[in-house]
């Protein structure tokens, strides 16, 4: 917990300052911490000009002084779905290749599932300088348990001191039971990743709060270090057919293989265009779209800039759109380059999940909607007038180009 | 059936204001609520007590106040509730989170089934559920979206959705699940629900009585540490597009070709 040395405090107020959950407040000139809302960040030790305040407990490693230095290298878990990589696998050997440089070592790319073998070259054109490849027909499904044991036991064996996954459905599911088994930290679904500027610890940022507040997270007691990173920030490298690799086969034990979980079947949705959280352009639908029929309209404008359609709850709630295109608290989070929502009011628990996108068109008759506050440009109108308008436009000069 | 449904009391996200303009929060008035999922996990976890019969406890770890999200949910026909707290959890990351879980859900007894929210609104990770299936030795299915008893009742049939789509999955009891929003809608707590909840005895539970080793819970047993936060700052950058509907429409498509996007 959070010592304050009161014979040291000046009650100056720095601590208060830099506290960004509100856990601290000066009473009598003395800084008073709130033990329930306080994270332990530490901002308020370092902040304090007086030396008076320090956080207890922090200094016992979980691994009890395990070796770093016994792990070396980055892996990168590449995912490989229905017939072809996600997008995020390429992103993560972008950043990978530079961490591996930065830290002198071999960037390895990990590829589980069944019949995938041939397709490891492509994940050295990509920046891998090493692929260890488990090819299995027990790994035709995704079965969380298989995934997260083949994974663990590989590292425990290889010893790398980075791991990188996709924080996608699958990512999400099976990389904190990897974590778990191999009892180290696991950042989620960052958007940022570099070295520390001395020694060889790896700066993880990322959202929380749902994206109101950004945290910087460290693992410098256990290895490795493991972070999922959402899609779509990062940038991948342009595939390189000169680029020399090592493709090396791993037979798992039969052990690992046996699940307690049975796919029965795997189904892809009919949607057309990109996946709602890979898509660089999302046109949402909000209830002041008035109708189903507009709906059509909505989604005719996706289509002709090759976006994704969102929802938000109003209307997947009138089952308008189906779930999966919900946006916000309770749906999916999107930071594309543009979003555009029309009669979108802007309910805090929608903007949550798209007001990382870098352009946020608003369109809604109502000149007040908090969805304005939020957006880079906005157009104070009648859905039924601008939509068609606009998907005439567009379509247009799609067209012509 | 035992099932337990795991809660987090988290600040309600219409409560606390963020200043992006200053990179401050705003202090005042922030009020605790459940986790939006878990009401959806409950929920799961009465209709299954409903169907094949046994009780509900429901876990939470937090401050003495959490007490509150217990009743809550006890108010919706949960049978039991525990609230794990001591200051000696403060600062536990998932790990740490996971195992001080795990250790109270042993002490409960024998388990069927676990319910969890997809994820916490607060810290977003969505990694406590996973991790507690292998603190349990459970098989785990997240981000359930529907689901149904199999024949017999030896097993839940379960939709994992997924980006695309989604995965038809099968698992026997005993099971972890994490749960999303479209699975259900929560109940309503009935009047009786609430004279119960009211004068329910929440048990505190401390690091002492569920066993827990020290340098496994709070910040000790944290491999991840918060090493520096900030509030991101958005850009005033509201700007209107006047004029008539064609003219609003011209002057968003200048705007989007100068983007680079059309
Ligand atoms: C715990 C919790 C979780 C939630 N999670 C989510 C979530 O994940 N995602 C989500 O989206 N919501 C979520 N919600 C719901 C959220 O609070 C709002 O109710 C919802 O986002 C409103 O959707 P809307 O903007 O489409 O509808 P409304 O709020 O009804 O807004 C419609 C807007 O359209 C405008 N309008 C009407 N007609 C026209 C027209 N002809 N032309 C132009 N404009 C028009 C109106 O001025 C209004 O601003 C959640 C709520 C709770 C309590
Ligand atoms: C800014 C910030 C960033 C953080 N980043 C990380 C990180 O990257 N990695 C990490 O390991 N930790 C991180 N933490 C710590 C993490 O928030 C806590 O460990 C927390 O106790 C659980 O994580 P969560 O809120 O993300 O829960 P989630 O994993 O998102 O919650 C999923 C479900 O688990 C159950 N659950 C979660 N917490 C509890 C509880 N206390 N009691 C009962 N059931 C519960 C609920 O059913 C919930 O719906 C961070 C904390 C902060 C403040």
């Amino acid at each position: 917990m959070v010592v304050v040395d009161l014979e040291k405090c000046v009650g100056c107020g720095e601590c208060e300052d830099v506290c960004t959950f509100g856990a601290i407040s000066i009473v009598d000139e003395k800084a008073v911490v709130d033990p329930d809302t306080c994270t332990l960040c530490g901002a308020c030790e370092e902040a304090c000009p007086e030396g008076a305040i320090e956080i207890e407990g922090e200094d016992i490693s979980p691994a009890g002084g395990m070796d770093l230095d016994a792990w070396r290298g980055v892996w990168v878990v590449a995912e490989f779905r229905h017939d072809r990589f996600a997008p995020v696998t390429f992103e993560l050997l972008g950043k990978g290749r530079q961490l591996a440089d930065d830290l002198e070592t071999d960037l390895t790319a990990v590829l589980m599932g069944s019949g995938v073998g041939e397709y490891a070259e492509s994940l050295i054109e990509r920046g891998a300088d090493k692929v260890l490849v488990v090819d299995s027909p027990r790994l035709e499904q995704f079965l969380d348990d298989v995934y997260a044991r083949i994974l663990a036991d590989m590292a425990q064996k290889e010893k790398p001191e980075i791991i990188l996954a996709g924080a996608t459905a699958m990512g999400r599911a099976f990389i904190p039971q990897v974590a778990t088994i191999l009892e180290t930290g696991l950042t989620a679904d960052c958007t940022g990743l570099e070295i520390a500027p001395e020694g060889r610890d790896l700066l993880q940022t990322r959202p929380a709060f749902g994206g109101n507040l950004m945290a910087t997270i460290i693992c410098d007691s256990t290895r490795p270090q493991m972070a999922t990173v959402r899609p779509h920030v990062l940038k991948a490298m342009e595939p390189d057919a000169s680029r020399q690799g090592e493709v090396i086969k791993i037979d798992p034990h039969e052990d690992l293989l046996k699940s307690n979980i049975k796919v029965l079947e795997s189904v892809m949705e009919e949607a057309e265009g990109p996946m709602l959280t890979e898509a660089e352009v999302v046109i949402t639908a909000g209830r002041g779209v008035e109708n189903p029929k507009n709906i059509a309209l909505i989604e005719k404008l996706a289509h002709c800039m090759e976006g994704g359609v969102g929802a938000t709850r109003a209307v997947t709630d009138a089952e308008w759109l189906p779930g999966r295109c919900q946006i916000g608290q309770t749906g999916v989070t999107v930071s594309p380059k543009l979003y555009m929502g029309f009669g979108v009011s802007g309910a805090i628990q929608h903007l949550v999940g798209m007001q990382g996108s870098e352009i946020i068109v608003a369109v809604n008759k109502d000149p007040d909607a908090p969805v304005f506050d939020v957006a880079t440009y906005g157009i104070v109108g009648d859905v039924k007038d601008i939509l068609p308008l606009l998907v005439r436009r567009i379509c247009q000069e799609r067209g012509n180009d | 059936m035992d099932i337990v449904v795991c809660i987090k009391q988290v600040p309600d996200a219409a409560s606390v204001k963020w200043d992006h303009k200053t990179g401050t929060l705003i202090r005042d008035g922030v009020q605790s609520v459940i986790n939006p999922f878990d009401y959806n996990a409950i929920e799961a976890a009465l209709s299954l007590r409903d169907e094949l019969g046994g009780k509900v406890t429901a876990v939470t770890m937090g401050p003495p106040q959490a007490q509150d999200a217990i009743r809550e949910a006890m108010s919706m026909g949960v049978d039991h509730g525990v609230v794990i707290s001591d200051r000696a959890f403060a600062g536990a990351d998932t790990l740490a989170t996971t195992y001080t879980l795990s250790r109270a859900i042993r002490k409960l007894g024998s388990v069927d089934a676990v319910f969890c929210g997809k994820q916490a609104i607060d810290g977003d990770t969505a990694q406590v559920g996973p991790g507690l299936a292998v603190r349990l030795g459970l098989p785990c299915v997240t981000c359930v979206g529907e689901m149904e008893i199999m024949e017999g009742g030896a097993g839940l049939r379960v939709k994992r959705m997924c980006e695309q789509g989604y995965d038809v999955v099968e698992v026997g009891f005993p099971v972890l699940l994490t749960v999303l929003a479209s699975l259900n809608t929560p109940r309503v707590p009935s009047l009786k629900g609430k004279m119960r909840a009211r004068k329910a005895d929440i048990p505190l539970w401390s690091a002492e009585d569920i066993g827990a080793q020290k340098d496994k819970i709070g910040l000790a047993g944290s491999p991840t540490k918060v090493f520096s936060t900030h509030i991101p700052k958005f850009e005033a950058r509201r700007e209107m597009l006047p004029g008539t509907a064609e003219e609003q429409v011209d002057a968003l498509v200048d705007k989007l070709k100068e983007a680079g996007i059309i």
